[in-house]
């Protein structure tokens, strides 16, 4: 067994290589650190398709996701965001 | 290359495999008894979506060490369940689930006529 990921480390990490104007990550392990699900806001999604997004952010994160057992993202632009918080 | 652990056989394998099945999922366990959630989640969907599984090459990723690790390799993709149609990678679960609530799931499924 992994020591886990913290949920601290994660998205420090998130924010850091995908210059996220928001994350958001819960830990839905239970506390053992190896289940997350995340939302993540960045402009480097613009233009991209969701298969393009969610291979950004698994390349960002790909150690991490290694040591986990479940990572599920959603992955909006600015736009997007404001608009959906907007509903 | 610096750094390759999937084998040649399994890769050819695995390119057959996309290429002859016009969907195929990697997964963890069988539509019958899938072995995790996301997996489940995904048989639910082509189910919604009125797909055959039949017609679905279904593979358990858990019967299979070098299968596991190698598939995420050869897809470039971390996770379990994957998703392949008509040859082309589609995504995992989220992208799934993202898919079948826009309607784009099964405007891909019509137009490859399944």
């Amino acid at each position: 067994m992994s020591a886990g990921i913290t949920k601290e480390h994660l998205e420090q990490t998130l924010r850091d290589k995908l210059s996220a104007d928001h994350v958001e990550v819960i830990d839905t392990s239970g506390g053992c650190g190896q289940s997350y699900d995340v939302v993540i806001v960045s402009s480097v999604f613009e233009g991209k398709t969701v298969l393009q997004k969610h291979r950004l952010v698994n390349d960002a994160v790909k150690t991490e996701i290694a040591q986990l057992h479940a990572f599920s993202q959603k992955t909006y632009t600015p736009a997007q965001w404001v608009e959906l918080s907007n509903k | 290359i610096l750094c390759r652990y999937i084998s040649d056989s399994l890769k050819k394998t695995l390119d057959e495999t996309v290429q002859k099945n016009d969907v195929v999922l990697f997964m963890k366990g069988t539509p019958e008894i899938p072995q995790c959630g996301f997996s489940r989640a995904v048989v639910q969907i082509f189910q919604a979506q009125g797909v055959d599984l039949s017609k679905v090459k279904t593979l358990n990723v858990l019967e299979d060490h070098e299968l596991r690790e190698g598939v995420k390799e050869y897809s470039q993709w971390p996770t379990v369940p994957q998703v392949y149609i008509k040859g082309e990678f589609i995504g995992g679960c989220d992208i799934m689930l993202n898919m079948h609530q826009s309607g784009d799931l099964e405007e891909l499924l019509l137009k490859q006529g399944l």
